[in-house]
């Protein structure tokens, strides 16, 4: 007799626990040996605590009353969950904090898309580092998980999140026209982007025509040069942070999977400065991402600067499996 | 047996580039845009019933317009070309749209049976309208933009049907000529929007094989602008 579960979610059979466990084990091994502690929070939790994290509350897609009549929520991601955590237990702790975890979320999502209601994620969080040494860090550690995973051809997109609102606020464009345009970006809709800026008054066509190139930019460190030439004071600066941060992890050494990418963009609320997408040639789907998230945890009471990564398990999984002939070639 | 996380995209790093190219309507304008940039489409355009065409360096896959979201969002074909309408249709696919490539041209228009006033009444007397069609997002986003209340009957076929025996007071439909819609006595009631045939890209496709992908569009642009 067949019992339906829910359209995302689903269940797993020993055949493929056991690669699960074994990737999640190795994951969790990287973060050790490199000083992050894991731990756990509740999947459910209250919904304004979650919403402090993420003010448009998009991410939490579940919520319900309990007996109570309080108002809950299931997580959405880990980041928040962790900076509510690290606000109430680690007020006095010493800086910095290295956290990870291996641990389901949930989002609403159209099942049948590569994307799963509820999904695992493994990923770190380092509290009190500031960029660029502590987004290095952090790189550092997601290229050394990507390596144990077997994922050695795996792309780390590194981009800014502070640079389209610092531009469109230079070009003097806010409100409502602004989120059209950051919406358009984060969709990367080049052509619904293009129709947008023409309409605006007070915008000139260079100016137009620096925001459509500026997010095509993608590849090495040359990228830097060629938007600096673009000019502006938005520019400036976000191409001064990445080019921080990118020294911080040549000096890592952990410099040559990074593609700088001025394109990125990244949907979650909180990010600020260095944002990192995770891309592998077998997968047609993001594996995972993170970045810097300085302005999270003042959200819960105590100011320190933060950045993390989470990828998401079953797409790793999924990727070591298409990767696995090109290795056993190799060897 | 291997267990796959649903609908779980594919890509491939190396090879060939894998363009997805629309039958229907946009085949011809998209095989035009492919030879105007130096790909050899004459066996696409040949008695072959292949769905895949190798070649130099480039792989033709050939499927339904409406496909193309589908196949380059997971990757399994790298870029691709289809219309406005079908990426409206299914909005919540994540593929990248880096050109208007300008051809197909045609308009998402809702139209009732000429001279007939039920699109109205229904409107005043019952509170809504049945609109038929095959784009039922888009057509629901354009009567909950415009505050208006519909009942959105999807259908698959010939959707001029639906007015003309009672299924529904109007229909929301694609139009280039208007031909059709002349010959089953139905007229233009509004213009919903325009469309024309995109040229899309898979998100990692286009960070990981980014020379290749900007290659094709800069190319795309400068043929369909001369």
């Amino acid at each position: 007799m067949i019992h339906p579960i829910p359209p995302g979610t689903r269940d797993v059979l020993p055949d493929e626990m056991r690669e699960l466990r074994r990737l999640h084990l190795a994951m969790i091994e990287v973060f050790e040996q490199r000083g992050y502690g894991e731990v756990a929070t509740p999947a459910i939790e209250y919904d304004e605590v979650l919403a402090r994290g993420d003010g448009r509350t998009a991410g939490t897609a579940y919520r319900f009353f309990d007996e109570r009549g309080d108002l809950l929520a299931l997580r959405s991601d880990m980041t928040v969950p962790i900076a509510r955590l690290v606000a109430s237990r680690y007020g006095g702790a010493e800086m910095p904090l290295r956290l990870c975890y291996l641990a389901n979320a949930f989002r609403a999502v159209r099942p049948q898309r590569g994307q799963m209601r509820e999904f695992a994620q493994a990923g770190v969080e380092l509290i009190g580092a500031p960029a660029p040494a502590g987004t290095a860090e952090v790189v550092e550690v997601l290229e050394a998980t990507l390596d144990a995973a077997g994922l050695n051809r795996a792309v780390i997109g590194l981009g800014d999140a502070d640079l389209y609102r610092q531009l469109l606020a230079e070009f003097g464009i806010d409100g409502g026209a602004r989120e059209a345009i950051l919406g358009r970006l984060a969709a990367h809709d080049l052509v619904g982007l293009e129709a947008e800026l023409s309409e605006l008054d007070g915008i000139g066509e260079e100016q137009a025509a620096t925001c459509v190139a500026l997010s095509q930019l993608r590849g090495g460190k040359e990228v830097l040069e060629e938007a600096r030439s673009m000019g502006g004071a938005a520019v400036e600066r976000a191409t001064a942070r990445l080019g921080e941060t990118f020294e911080a992890l040549e000096a890592r050494g952990v410099a040559d999977r990074v593609q700088i990418d001025l394109g990125l963009l990244r949907d979650l609320g909180y990010y600020s400065g260095a944002i990192l997408e995770v891309y592998d040639p077998a997968l047609g789907h993001v594996l995972g991402g993170g970045g810097r998230y300085d302005g999270l945890l003042k959200r819960f009471g105590i100011d320190l600067p933060a950045a993390g990564f989470a990828l998401y398990l079953e797409r790793v999984h999924v990727a070591q499996m298409e990767e696995e002939p090109r290795r056993e070639g190799e060897s | 047996m291997s267990v796959e996380v649903a609908g779980m995209g594919h890509a491939r790093g190396e090879g060939p580039l894998r363009i997805a190219v629309p039958r229907g309507a946009l085949l011809g304008g998209t095989l035009d845009a492919l030879d105007a940039i130096g790909i050899d489409t004459s066996e696409v355009r040949g008695e072959s019933r292949s769905l895949i065409f190798e070649t130099e360096g480039i792989t033709l896959v050939t499927m339904r317009p409406s496909d193309v979201p589908t196949y380059v969002e997971a990757g399994a074909a790298d870029v691709g070309i289809t219309g406005k309408d079908v990426l409206l249709e299914q909005a919540d696919r994540v593929v990248y749209e880096l050109l208007d490539l300008g051809f197909g041209r045609c308009r998402m228009v809702l139209a009732g049976r000429r001279g007939d006033e039920s699109l109205g009444e229904s409107q005043r007397r019952l509170g809504m309208m049945r609109i038929a069609t095959k784009y039922p997002r888009t057509a629901e986003r354009h009567f909950e933009a415009t505050g208006r209340q519909v009942e959105v009957i999807e259908v698959k076929g010939s959707v001029e049907l639906a007015p003309l025996i009672g299924l529904a007071d109007g229909i929301v439909d694609l139009v280039a000529t208007g031909r059709t819609l002349e010959e089953n006595d139905l007229e233009v009631r509004e213009e919903i929007l325009e469309c024309t045939a995109r040229f899309v890209a898979n998100r990692v496709a286009h960070k990981l094989r980014a020379r290749e992908v900007d290659g094709l569009t800069a190319k795309l642009r400068e043929a369909m602008a001369g």
